[in-house]
């Protein structure tokens, strides 16, 4: 299967190793395996990757990770613009 | 559009607010409802006995044993629920299940109440012993319900509270869904409730192999899919919508035929059963080879390929005075119509953002309106010389 990619250099995925302590549950959650444990210290391998679902934030205990989560989804943007919500969500 | 471009200033702001926030449908347009038990009465699925077998005594009170072979009416219900049929409210009551003869050392298995997602994993489980933990998701599916917190630290820590779950097994221990861990916050429902979280695989199919192994998952348990199979199934929800409208102008430029307007006729009609089966079916198959990497652009290049197509074929190319006008049509109206479609599937994918679908749309959006405006405006011409 080809790797599918998204746009480039959009993802507001921010990471602080100074607060990591190699837990490495961002590594088990993120469902595109953009984090790595190499050294006791997570790392991102491929940020393109990101799609901001807010798992790896949502789950390190330490806080190192801050994503704006959401859907990327147009039908979602679309009618949250129509219905004046801030965040696009579904439904 | 306008707004969409304060977006990124809000970025901080929106972050603090996780719980509440949202990803990826597996859904599409009328993305995840949420709307339906608004005021309502919750409608559960009827416990019968095409997918209860009995209900076993447990020192929390009598538990419904589920089967593990789905029967013929939920085999129907998901086709229904895929096309989207009943899709809002098709939810199993919120609570514990067992799987076999469940006991105290059985593992607990956390599921969403969407009967397709309780269902895929329940079909996974034949010949073990398992609880199923199944959270009041509003009948929305793992991820989609992840996003929204419905899925979420505070429905898990309840709903192992409610049901007495400490009574029911010896250990503690809990396995989620990895998908569903954009809602789930692991270190505090283990400070909450002692329960220890851990994120199964991604895909119900692998939950044996991940239990046998001790509950590892291997790093292909862990990664989300998004093939030729799973995109081919979830075509069937992008196509109810637009064909509906497609039948709903059919049907009223029949009416006008019928009344002496011939505006209907095969050959006015097809090039927009195409542009709408590029935008729903064939740009989702054939994402990942169709060049570049904004949908809204793979749907308009297809788009572009089948306008010329359709034009040539009838004839339109290469322009003359009479037949540019209707050539442009197809050029302006198709593309723009498979564009928007192809846009739609963002929500259906598994790997795009909100940052990069604002940015698609930012540059799309305005395109295609303008496209499909003067392709608009050209049809009204060529009708009226028409008449």
């Amino acid at each position: 299967m080809r790797k599918h990619r998204h746009l480039s250099n959009v993802a507001t995925l921010a990471y602080d190793p100074d607060l990591c302590t190699g837990c490495g549950m961002c590594a088990e959650v993120c469902p595109h395996a953009i984090f790595s444990i190499d050294d006791k210290i997570a790392r991102i391998t491929d940020r393109d990757l990101c799609m901001e679902c807010g798992a790896c934030a949502k789950n390190c205990p330490f806080g190192a990770i801050t994503v704006r989560p959401g859907v990327g989804c147009a039908w979602a943007i679309l009618i949250s613009e129509i219905k004046g919500r801030e965040v696009p969500s579904c439904g | 559009m306008a707004d969409l471009k304060t977006d990124q200033k809000k970025g901080p702001e929106l972050g603090e607010k996780s719980s509440a926030s949202q990803p990826f449908c597996e859904c599409g347009p009328e993305c995840c409802g949420g709307s339906s038990d608004k005021g309502k009465a919750e409608s559960f699925i009827k416990e019968s006995a095409h997918w209860i077998e009995r209900r076993s005594e447990t020192s929390a009170g009598a538990v419904p044993v589920v089967r593990t072979k789905l029967s013929r009416q939920d085999i129907l219900g998901k086709v229904k629920a895929r096309f989207g049929f009943g899709r809002m409210n098709y939810k199993v009551r919120p609570g514990l299940y067992a799987v076999g003869k469940a006991g105290p050392d059985s593992p607990v298995l956390v599921s969403a109440n969407y009967k397709l997602s309780f269902d895929s994993l329940r079909r996974e489980l034949g010949s073990l012993d398992a609880w199923i933990l199944v959270l009041d998701t509003k009948g929305i599916n793992v991820w989609c319900a992840a996003g929204k917190g419905t899925f979420g630290t505070e429905e898990l820590v309840h709903r192992i509270e409610d049901t007495g779950l400490s009574h029911v097994v010896s250990h503690r221990t809990v396995i989620l869904p990895q998908l569903g861990a954009p809602g789930v916050a692991a270190h505090e429902v283990t400070k909450r409730t002692h329960f220890k979280v851990i994120y199964g695989p991604v895909r119900a199919a692998d939950i044996k192999d991940f239990l046998t192994a001790g509950m590892k998952a291997t790093p292909d348990m862990r990664r989300v899919r998004f093939g030729l199979r799973e995109r081919f199934v979830l075509t069937a929800m992008e196509l109810t919508n637009p064909f509906k409208y497609l039948v709903m102008v059919t049907a009223v430029l029949w009416i006008l035929s019928l009344l002496g307007l011939r505006l209907f006729s095969w050959g006015a009609l097809y090039p927009y059963l195409g542009a709408i089966l590029i935008g729903g079916f064939f740009v989702p198959v054939l994402l990942p080879w169709i060049p570049g990497r904004a949908f809204a652009w793979k749907g308009w290049l297809l788009g572009m390929l089948w306008a010329a197509f359709v034009n040539i074929q009838q004839g339109l190319l290469p322009p003359t005075p009479n037949t540019w006008q209707p050539a442009a049509v197809h050029f302006l109206l198709v593309p723009a119509i498979s564009a928007f479609l192809a846009m739609g599937f963002t929500g259906s994918s598994t790997y795009t953002s909100l940052s990069g679908v604002l940015k698609e749309m930012r540059y799309a959006m305005p395109a295609i309106l303008a496209s499909a405006s003067i392709g608009i405006v050209f049809l009204a011409v060529v009708l009226i010389r028409a008449l």
